[in-house]
């Protein structure tokens, strides 16, 4: 159970020191019971302190990465249900299920590699490949591991297997890409536990039902490994928002330790199109890993946008630097263009100005990270800010003619405009993007 | 430690709103608890997906979907009886587009025509949609509730600048009513309250928060219908009660994902199955944060939300 700010304080060495940051130990207290910080930063706190606190003052649900280096895919963590709470901190790692003996193995760890791709200035991409025991046999098993751990350098790997005595040269074998073992039963926990904490790697606890699933991470804690993933046994889509639900709550609300650690939700289905359905579910619904079992690139696009969505800030919308980017290599007679600095905004039409080939200037302007027409609406892309905007960043001087695109949604603007800046001729656009390469085509 | 359970039990509930003649109608709406989580609640009705199709042939449409339609689009009946007895639909959502000033002005005299000759055709709950033109839809949906009238439809969408006459006439003829109002809880109560207060039962309405694709914008209405369900049920707000729409395909099949060609991107994959997809995952999400009533386009894209419906229940 939690302890209180008070009961924090009592257990600290109250020397108001600051070096935590905070101007006394009770202030770190409080901030410590409200979670958020961590008692590492204290640096003396007693190793007597440490054990009493480290429990109560670990999150609510264990955080720890799934794989290794840059591209690893850190998960739980979480603090809230919903995400205009607060914000959903840890997107859900996509892994793709692969058997051991496929011939596709191979081809399928490259295609994971090379799934990345550029979406509103991230980059995405399939995170794990789960290596499926099909052989049965030990050393099929091990080479396949090793072949998707070079095919595959920046992605995490999932041994799924549950048999101890299968898995152990495996995961020996790539212990240096910290492989998540998938999974420990209550009959294979004494064994798997053992593999886990000789290489220092993460283990799935699989279980039927939320009772039996939490006696069997206490039993896998008790054995002395402490990154543990949750599988508990949900196929249906409704299984698996019941199950998520009650466990994100049960870590959440009730401090319930048992619980206390990230998901993962296997949702493959015959047809891919429904997969990728089960799998948005599992997505929106807590899940920490969602294993599916094909890497065909629209469904890496569509789940990926779907994870960026729920997972982006609600308070703060994505949004790009006030600039006037050069696109290609402009001169003095390309066009000029303006939009607002929400970033898909500013990803879409960059993208789109690319396509054309034509060289071009696109002035992006700061209206708090929102889009065209709702910055219009909020009154923050109205002909006397844009006119300011033209006037303070010294476009004129960039062009030899004094011509500025507005985007075509805003065409209401131009005569204002034309009104406030002096010399200046305003152009109308398309209304939308995908237009933007044949109307820069044609203006040329 | 051992495992209990966490459930919640909330105080108030979201309304169940029936649609559609008697002995073909549907109900939505209806459950105790947030979506799907029949474990601590009720959750009696499944939502219901609906067919969009138009009053003129669909040329806006990409290809992927407009094609499907290409024999029928030409003419509503058609097209109305082609997704009741070929594509099997549950309900169908009329929008009368070609109402629009910009998209051939025709009367509301006209829509109404075509209203009846829709309704003599099919036998399934019918949803009449305007063409979002503020003073346009004040009187064609009114002339479309009168043409209606009998058949106990979805009207719609009443908004803050037109919802008086809407109203009146959805209360005349006896249908259930869409109040859309723009990606903001506080003005989707606000319209709700002006809505009840002109005597129009909460008990007929629905809400539409207004939609939006995945990738342009999903988060916020997911965020908003989740909002407002919590708002329905746990603070029993009751003019947070009604249940929702989700406008799917409209918002869908108009982004560059469900448009570009597998050529022109090649990172983004085939166009068919990520436009199709791109419908499905919208549909769904917008399911999970609360919609109850879904207004789709792509038969496969409805065929895979329904499956996963069928998983949810
Ligand atoms: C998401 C959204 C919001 C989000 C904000 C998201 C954001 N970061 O901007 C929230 C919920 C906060 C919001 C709020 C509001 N919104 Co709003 N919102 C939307 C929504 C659903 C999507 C906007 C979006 O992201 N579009 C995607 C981006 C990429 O589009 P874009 O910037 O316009 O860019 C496109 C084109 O313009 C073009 N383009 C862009 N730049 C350039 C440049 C050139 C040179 C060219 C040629 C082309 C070009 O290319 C892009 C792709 O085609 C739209 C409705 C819709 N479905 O479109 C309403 C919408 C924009 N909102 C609207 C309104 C009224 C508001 C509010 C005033 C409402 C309110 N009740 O509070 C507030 C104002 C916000 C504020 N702070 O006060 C209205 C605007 C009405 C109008 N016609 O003016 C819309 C159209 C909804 C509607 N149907 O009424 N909104
Ligand atoms: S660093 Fe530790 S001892 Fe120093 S003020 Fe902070 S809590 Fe107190």
């Amino acid at each position: 159970m939690a302890l209180t700010g008070v009961q924090i304080f009592k257990l600290l060495p109250k020397t108001n020191c600051k070096k935590c940051g905070f101007p006394t130990c009770l202030a770190f207290a409080m901030k410590l019971a409200q979670g958020g910080i961590e008692l590492s930063a204290c640096p003396d706190v007693s190793d007597e302190a440490k054990s009493a606190l480290g429990e109560a003052s670990a999150p609510p649900i264990r955080s720890f990465a799934l794989g290794t280096g840059a591209t690893a895919a850190k998960m739980g963590g979480e603090n809230v249900m919903f995400r205009h709470e607060k914000k959903f901190v840890n997107p859900s790692a996509i892994a793709v299920n692969i058997k051991d003996n496929d011939a596709n193995l191979a081809a399928t760890a490259e295609a994971v590699a090379g799934s990345e791709i550029d979406r509103v200035g991230q980059k995405l991409r399939i995170d794990a490949i789960s290596i499926e025991c099909a052989s049965g046999d030990s050393a099929t098993y091990e080479a396949a591991a090793k072949t998707v751990a070079e095919k595959a350098p920046g992605a995490a790997i999932i041994l799924n297997c549950r048999d101890a005595a299968v898995i152990e040269a495996a995961a020996k074998a790539i212990a240096d890409r910290k492989p998540l073992l998938y999974a420990a039963t209550d009959e294979t926990a004494e064994a798997m536990a053992a593999i886990a904490k000789a290489n220092g790697l993460p283990l799935v606890a699989s279980a039927k039902g939320l009772d039996a699933l939490s006696a069997l991470t206490e039993k896998i804690k008790g054995l002395g490994v402490e990154d543990i993933v949750l599988e508990s046994g949900a196929e249906s889509a409704k299984e698996i928002i019941e199950h998520n639900t009650q466990i994100r709550r049960a870590a959440l609300k009730k401090s319930f330790k048992p619980l206390g650690y990230p998901i993962i939700n296997s949702v493959i289905r015959d047809d891919s199109i429904l997969e990728t359905s089960i799998a948005s579910v599992a997505i929106a619904k807590y899940s920490s890993i969602v294993v599916i079992s094909s890497v065909e690139k629209w469904k890496n696009l569509v789940l990926f946008s779907q994870r960026q969505n729920l997972y982006t800030d609600p308070q703060v919308p994505m949004q790009v630097e006030q600039k006037i980017y050069e696109i290609g290599e402009p001169d003095k007679k390309a066009p000029l263009m303006i939009t607002t600095n929400f970033s898909l905004t500013y990803f879409i039409v960059s993208g789109e100005i690319e396509n054309s080939k034509v060289p071009s200037r696109l002035a992006v302007m700061d209206c708090e990270g929102l889009s065209v027409l709702t910055a219009w609406a909020a009154g923050k892309f109205t002909a006397a800010k844009i006119a300011n905007f033209v006037n303070e960043s010294g476009m004129a001087d960039m062009v030899e003619v004094k011509e500025l695109i507005l985007p075509g949604q805003v065409a209401i603007l131009s005569g204002a405009l034309e009104d406030k800046l002096e010399g200046w001729k305003i152009t109308i656009g398309p209304r939308e993007a995908n237009a933007i390469p044949t109307f820069l085509k044609g203006r040329e | 430690m051992s495992f209990v359970v966490p459930k919640e039990s909330f105080g108030g509930k979201v309304l169940a709103v029936d649609f559609g003649k008697e002995g073909s109608k549907l109900t939505i709406g209806g459950e105790t608890t947030l979506p799907f989580l029949a474990f601590e609640g009720e959750v009696p009705n499944r939502p219901v997906v609906a067919y969009e199709i138009q009053d003129c042939a669909p040329e806006d449409w990409p290809e992927t979907v407009q094609s499907i339609y290409k024999d029928v689009s030409g003419d509503p009946v058609s097209w109305a009886k082609y997704c009741q007895e070929t594509l099997g639909a549950k309900a169908i959502a009329l929008r009368l587009v070609s109402t629009h000033p910009d998209r051939g002005d025709r009367s509301a005299e006209a829509a109404a025509q075509t209203i009846k000759d829709v309704l003599a055709a099919i036998n399934i709950p019918l949803i009449i949609l305007g063409s979002n033109h503020i003073e346009k839809d004040a009187t064609v949906l009114v002339a479309a509730a009168e043409a209606a009238s009998g058949y106990n439809c979805i009207i719609g969408k009443a908004q803050e600048g037109n919802y008086k006459t809407i109203v009146a006439a959805a209360l005349a003829h006896n249908h259930k009513l869409i109040a859309m109002s723009e990606l903001d809880i506080n003005l989707a109560k606000q319209l709700n309250i002006l809505i009840t207060q002109m005597g129009f039962d909460k008990e007929k309405l629905i809400t539409d928060p207004m939609c939006s694709a995945l990738g342009y914008g999903l988060e916020y209405t997911y965020s908003v219908m989740e909002r407002i369900r919590l708002a329905g049920l746990a603070q029993n707000d009751p003019t947070m009660q009604p249940p929702i729409v989700g406008d799917v395909g409209m918002y869908v099949w108009k982004v560059k994902e469900t448009v570009a060609s597998g050529n022109d991107v090649p990172e983004w994959g085939e166009l068919e199955e990520r436009s199709i997809s791109w419908e499905t995952v919208t549909a769904t999400s917008m399911m999970l944060s609360g919609s109850n009533l879904l207004i789709m386009r792509h038969p496969r894209a409805v065929e895979n939300v329904e499956k996963t419906i069928d998983e949810l229940m």
